[in-house]
């Protein structure tokens, strides 16, 4: 896109700053309508298990409900507990969200269409990631009020717990792709097993640590069933109890933000991203981008169905799932593979 | 012109975001000032072109170190008037440790302007990687000539890691814990009964 500006007769780094600038919104605001969208089909999803309606009143099938919901929040008024910690209160919630559009920066939505394709890709996310913990333990402390604080203590425990075991996982793909940059990452699963299917998940030793990556991203973005942080029936809300309005909306867009780039991360590292499923020429007619965003909406409908069927967890469970079997096996994991790849001259 | 707005608004930050950790009243505040800091400091790396540097340093540091300072400092109840009330009481041990700082300070930028260290260059074992992007040189140089040394850190924080469990380990008996397996093998039919209770009696458990 600099190439173009740059055609326009700007100089390299006008060009380039308004490149970034609109790469930045072109990314951003779809996120964010996608968004609004997939918290509707989160309902319907949900409603159809329960054999519920769902939203069905706004717009045609309801469509419009999560606008309508987002309008109504906007003209609420913004309520501030008088012994919070007021500059903190209203930080946490754009953290939260900032943080959750942050990440997509570097994720490859198609062969060319990635906003800054850098060396270190995967591990700015885990950076990004690791992050996203600060809008919740501020704003359970800055309320002021005990049960937004049990929430942020859960939350940050919980957090850290699955990072660990998330970072093990990760590395057993790295180790196999030979990169941290994601688009080489997709590039690597082209036709990785039997030269025709596109995709580590299809590798018999990599297709266990996509099934702890699922678990574990759902731990880390706080679906149920590891809805701890805000169990309605222990905590009321969790670390959103004291908030109303847009700031409790932000929590609201940025949760979603983060489930949808959970989803887009198991297509980009175990689901082969941008690639068609299969290794064959008809299907790279499909542009990059459908694939790419059936993925997400693939797997989105996955953590839908998870949160629809499944109990919440026990605290106690919880944890011991994060410490006593995802890290050892994650750890082991990475011995295993790494040992494979180097009996077999992977890095040779 | 990007790369010099840039450094000079990490770099006005990061010293910004120092100075109020240590002037702040709240502990809490001072930790995310802290935070602050760190993810300035890993912006100014991304500018030098250390970017692996700069991830982990937020990784690390702001991913887990502060995480933790938060959650103990969160914690604490706080007494204003008894955090200054030994101000006098501590202050020549402050005085004595800030001028200690003062003077690493003053030397670290003397040792700067005496010139670049020429680390490993005579043997040739550590020229740089021509065309190797931060990671393989990293990698390359920490598991060929530092190997030792990089495992010996892995060790010793083995070891500390272990001291720590060992040291705050305690065997209670009055706890009761969880037993996982026998909860997952426990049956519908083994864990309820139907009573039967006759109409307007009650049931004994």
């Amino acid at each position: 896109m600099t190439a173009f500006f740059q055609s326009l007769g700007l100089s390299f780094e006008a060009a380039w700053t308004i490149a970034t600038v609109a790469g930045i919104l072109l990314i951003a605001f779809p996120v964010m309508l996608a968004v609004a969208i997939v918290i509707y089909f989160d309902r319907k999803i949900w409603a159809a298990m329960a054999l519920r309606k769902g939203p069905n009143v706004v717009g045609p099938f309801g469509i419009l409900q999560s606008f309508a919901d987002g309008l109504k929040v906007f003209l609420q008024e913004t309520i501030i507990p008088s012994a919070a910690n007021k500059g903190l209160f209203l930080i946490a919630p754009i953290i939260t969200f900032t943080v959750a559009l942050l990440a997509w920066a570097v994720i490859p939505f198609s062969a060319t269409a990635i906003l800054s394709n850098i060396n270190v890709g995967l591990l700015y996310i885990l950076a990004i990631s690791s992050l996203g913990v600060y809008g919740t333990v501020i704003a359970g402390w800055s309320s002021n009020s005990k049960y937004p604080f049990f929430s942020a203590m859960r939350a940050s425990a919980q957090m850290i717990s699955y990072e660990v075991s998330i970072g093990f996982i990760l590395i057993c793909v790295v180790l196999w792709a030979g990169s941290f940059n994601l688009q080489t990452i997709v590039e690597a699963q082209k036709g990785h097993v039997f030269g025709i299917i596109n995709g580590f998940v299809a590798n018999p030793l990599l297709f266990p640590m996509w099934v702890m990556f699922l678990i574990s991203g759902m731990a880390e973005t706080q679906r149920a069933p590891f809805d701890l942080t805000e169990a309605e029936s222990e905590l009321v809300a969790g670390y959103q109890t004291e908030y109303s309005s847009m700031a409790f909306a932000l929590y609201w867009l940025g949760e979603y933000a983060n489930v949808l780039l959970m989803c887009a991360l198991n297509a980009v590292l175990f689901w082969g991203g941008y690639l068609p499923p299969l290794d064959i020429p008809v299907l790279y007619a499909v542009p990059g981008l459908v694939w790419m965003l059936g993925k997400i909406l693939f797997f989105f409908f996955i953590f839908s169905w998870v949160k629809a069927t499944v109990p919440r967890y026990r605290y106690d469970q919880l944890m011991r799932l994060g410490w006593k079997v995802f890290l050892p096996v994650s750890l082991a994991w990475v011995v295993i593979v790494s040992g494979y790849l180097m009996f077999t001259g992977h890095f040779a | 012109m990007i790369q010099v707005i840039a450094f000079y608004l990490f770099a006005t930050l990061c010293i910004a975001a120092g100075a109020l950790t240590i002037l702040a009243r709240n502990p809490v505040h001072s930790v995310l000032w802290l935070i602050v800091a760190f993810f300035n400091a890993a912006g100014l790396m991304v500018l030098v072109g250390a970017e692996f540097i700069a991830m982990l340093l937020v990784i690390v540091y702001v991913g887990a170190v502060a995480v933790l300072f938060l959650f103990v400092v969160m914690m604490l109840d706080i007494d204003f008037a008894e955090l200054r009330a030994g101000f006098i009481r501590n202050f020549p041990l402050g005085f004595a440790l800030a001028l200690v700082l003062l003077m690493e300070l003053v030397l670290g930028i003397g040792a700067y302007r005496a010139g670049a260290l020429k680390l490993g260059t005579p043997d040739g074992t550590a020229a740089p990687l021509a065309g190797a992007n931060n990671i393989e040189a990293i990698g390359a140089l920490l598991y060929s000539r530092y190997l030792f040394l990089f495992e010996a850190a892995g060790l010793v924080l083995l070891v500390a890691m272990i001291g720590a469990i060992v040291l705050t380990h305690r065997q209670r008996s009055d706890v009761r814990g969880q037993n996982i397996a026998k909860q997952n093998a426990r049956r519908p039919d083994e864990a309820t009964h139907n009573v039967k209770p006759e109409v307007g009696k009650g049931v004994s458990l």
